[in-house]
């Protein structure tokens, strides 16, 4: 019964990423990252609930939300709300999910990095949290199953005022909610 | 309480450029210290002497915060007390010889009494050349509002010496964050325009922002995510009573009151895309004022009421825009030196603009004349924003960063004069300064 062993591996290490305090996340290179690392930034978004506490959902669902938790984040360039080539797979990863369990909901927080104004920055997290929606809904996503938010600079991941710290602040977070 | 002003008081007056003093009470609050940072070399020479009347220890040395108010404005320098021989609290006991040795060029001094009501503290400027009396009067008090008077006599010298309104009685709202990301406690804070008396308005374990002080200054209008989405609160000061006045769908921002207290200007994205309406308060009913694509945010008001200042990035990168207040309208664009400029905010005479503008790679504060469109750089750090005018118009307190930590700072509105406002612990941000109190004060 591997997969079972699978799934409770799964649970585990989200267990032990929600309980660990999150470290720097590097941003996404072409390879998909490891699990516990874009897992502890996922447990660090605003209210992240994992598959693994929903009562009503099927076994073959929160397998498939544990193997998201690996990759829900978007990284961008500097003053851009374009969704890079590299993080394709990590928009139809999310798409691939949501269009098979339609009772799926997920919400996306878009973020920017420090520098300028704030109010401009939450539109600026705005714009990309909506670039990765429409890019959702082109791959046959509900439009009742997004919704977005955006924190702007509000709510960092790494603190600094350097390229390491704004390129990983600079993101959409994909938290499905259920 | 006590200990902590007596300390206070005496380091207030160890007066060097470049002294740290400290301004907070000893709440639990992070306490705002005052640093000059560029001090203007041709500050006036004043002393203020301590009032008779005034018992060691007294809960509030009336000359010491008049002489740190005079000191915070940038245009003054206060006398040490360790440098005074004599201690006048009447006119006509003044040497004006030993104060010219002194070399201060004006004296304040005074005294605390009790009175049929309460206290009177009267109070007496000279000018030292000449020994001509310049002001004088008795003001009506008592024990507890013994610090505001102390503020009210510090704008009244500010206004003989230079013709300009003290703003001493005004207050400042600003965010103080504490703890590091992902956990952290957000608050809105009123204090004293000196620092003092720092009061939690409210808190949150999400972000609040914005803060916009209501024309009567009763209340404040900010931008909270409690709800895990952003919301535009009104909370009314005296009572703490609150309301959300805008959750709708999407986002709600950077709220802005109209002149005459009625209307807010806010930023919402009904449809996607952000964009500037006018909410009237009693009614909610809405006017969209921009309907372009672009990110259209962070309104202020004119003077009249008549426009929307506001930023835009439909020409490719954030400018400053104005706008006539009603629906269908087209804005004119403003700004067109430098390639960012946002966050428009009006002087109190409704000449210019403050704003913060992307400078040879370094977010600044700048004002903008709207007669000439002459923009003019004021400071020099990375990351400057969020700036406020006094209600005077003297000058501009800001958001700058000190190090890791955010922290406030204030410069002249001619650029002369800087100093920063830094915070114990936790990072300090966008502040605004209150209008005048409707009242004056006791």
């Amino acid at each position: 019964m591997k997969w079972t062993h699978a799934l409770a591996a799964a649970v585990l290490a989200l267990g032990l990423a929600a309980c660990q305090k999150p470290k720097q996340v590097q941003p996404e290179p072409a390879t998909p990252s490891t699990p516990s690392e874009s897992g502890e930034a996922a447990t660090s978004g605003i209210g992240t609930d994992t598959g693994a506490t929903a009562g009503a959902t099927s076994e073959a669902q929160r397998q498939a939300l544990a193997a998201l938790q690996a990759r829900n984040i978007v990284y961008f360039d500097y003053d851009s709300s374009e969704i890079k080539p590299e993080y394709d797979a990590v928009v139809s990863a999310h798409a691939g999910y949501l269009t098979r369990f339609k009772t799926a909901r997920v919400r996306l927080e878009g973020h920017t990095d420090e520098r300028g104004s704030r109010e401009y920055n939450i539109g600026l997290g705005e714009r990309r949290a909506q670039t990765v929606r429409r890019a959702l809904m082109l791959q046959g996503v509900g439009e009742g199953q997004i919704t977005t938010v955006s924190y702007g600079e509000e709510r960092p991941v790494a603190e600094g005022s350097d390229e390491g710290a704004y390129s990983q602040n600079r993101r959409v977070e994909l938290v499905q909610v259920q | 309480m006590t200990k902590n002003l007596h300390g206070w008081a005496r380091t207030a007056l160890a007066i060097v450029a470049g002294t740290a003093l400290w301004l907070g009470a000893s709440t639990a609050q992070a306490q705002l210290r005052l640093d000059i940072t560029q001090g203007v070399r041709d500050a006036v020479p004043i002393a203020v002497v301590p009032f008779g009347g005034q018992a060691e220890g007294a809960a509030t040395d009336v000359a010491a915060v008049v002489a740190n108010d005079l000191l915070l404005s940038g245009r003054f320098k206060p006398l040490e007390r360790r440098d005074m021989v004599t201690r006048p609290t009447t006119g006509a006991a003044i040497r004006f010889e030993d104060w010219r040795l002194l070399r201060s060029d004006f004296i304040v001094v005074g005294r605390v009494e009790p009175d049929a009501a309460g206290l009177a503290v009267t109070f007496e400027l000279f000018n030292v050349q000449t020994g001509q009396p310049l002001l004088s009067q008795r003001l009506p008090s008592t024990e507890r509002g013994l610090r505001a008077t102390a503020h009210r006599i510090a704008d009244l010298v500010f206004e003989r010496l230079t013709g300009i309104p003290g703003a001493f009685s005004t207050r400042i709202a600003y965010v103080t964050v504490d703890g590091r990301p992902p956990k952290q406690r957000f608050r809105l804070v009123v204090a004293d325009a000196d620092g003092f008396g720092p009061r939690t308005i409210t808190e949150s374990s999400e972000p609040l922002m914005s803060p916009a002080w209501s024309p009567d200054g009763q209340s404040l209008a900010y931008v909270s995510f409690e709800g895990k989405a952003s919301a535009v609160y009104v909370q009314r000061l005296a009572t703490g009573e609150r309301r959300r006045v805008s959750a709708r769908l999407g986002i709600n921002g950077a709220p802005a009151w109209s002149p005459d207290g009625r209307k807010l200007a806010l930023t919402l994205s009904r449809d996607a895309n952000l964009d500037v309406y006018v909410l009237e308060l009693a009614s909610q009913g809405l006017t969209r004022l921009t309907t372009d694509g672009s990110i259209d945010t962070e309104p202020e008001w004119s003077r009249d009421g008549g426009s929307v200042y506001f930023t835009s990035d439909r020409s490719g990168s954030p400018q400053v825009y104005r706008i006539a207040p009603t629906a269908g309208q087209q804005p004119q664009r403003l700004t067109f030196t430098n390639g960012y400029n946002a966050r428009p905010r009006l002087a109190p005479d409704g000449l210019s603009l403050a704003l913060v503008t992307l400078d040879r790679g370094g977010y600044r504060i700048a004002t903008f004349d709207l007669k000439t469109r002459n923009l003019h750089v004021l400071t020099d750090g990375r990351q400057d924003e969020a700036p406020s005018f006094a209600p005077n118009g003297a000058a501009i307190i800001y958001a700058t960063r000190s190090g890791a930590r955010g922290t406030l700072a204030m410069v002249s509105s001619d650029g002369r004069f800087q100093q920063r406002l830094s915070s114990d612990t936790g990072d300090v941000r966008e502040p605004v300064w209150s209008p005048y109190p409707a009242a004056p004060q006791r």
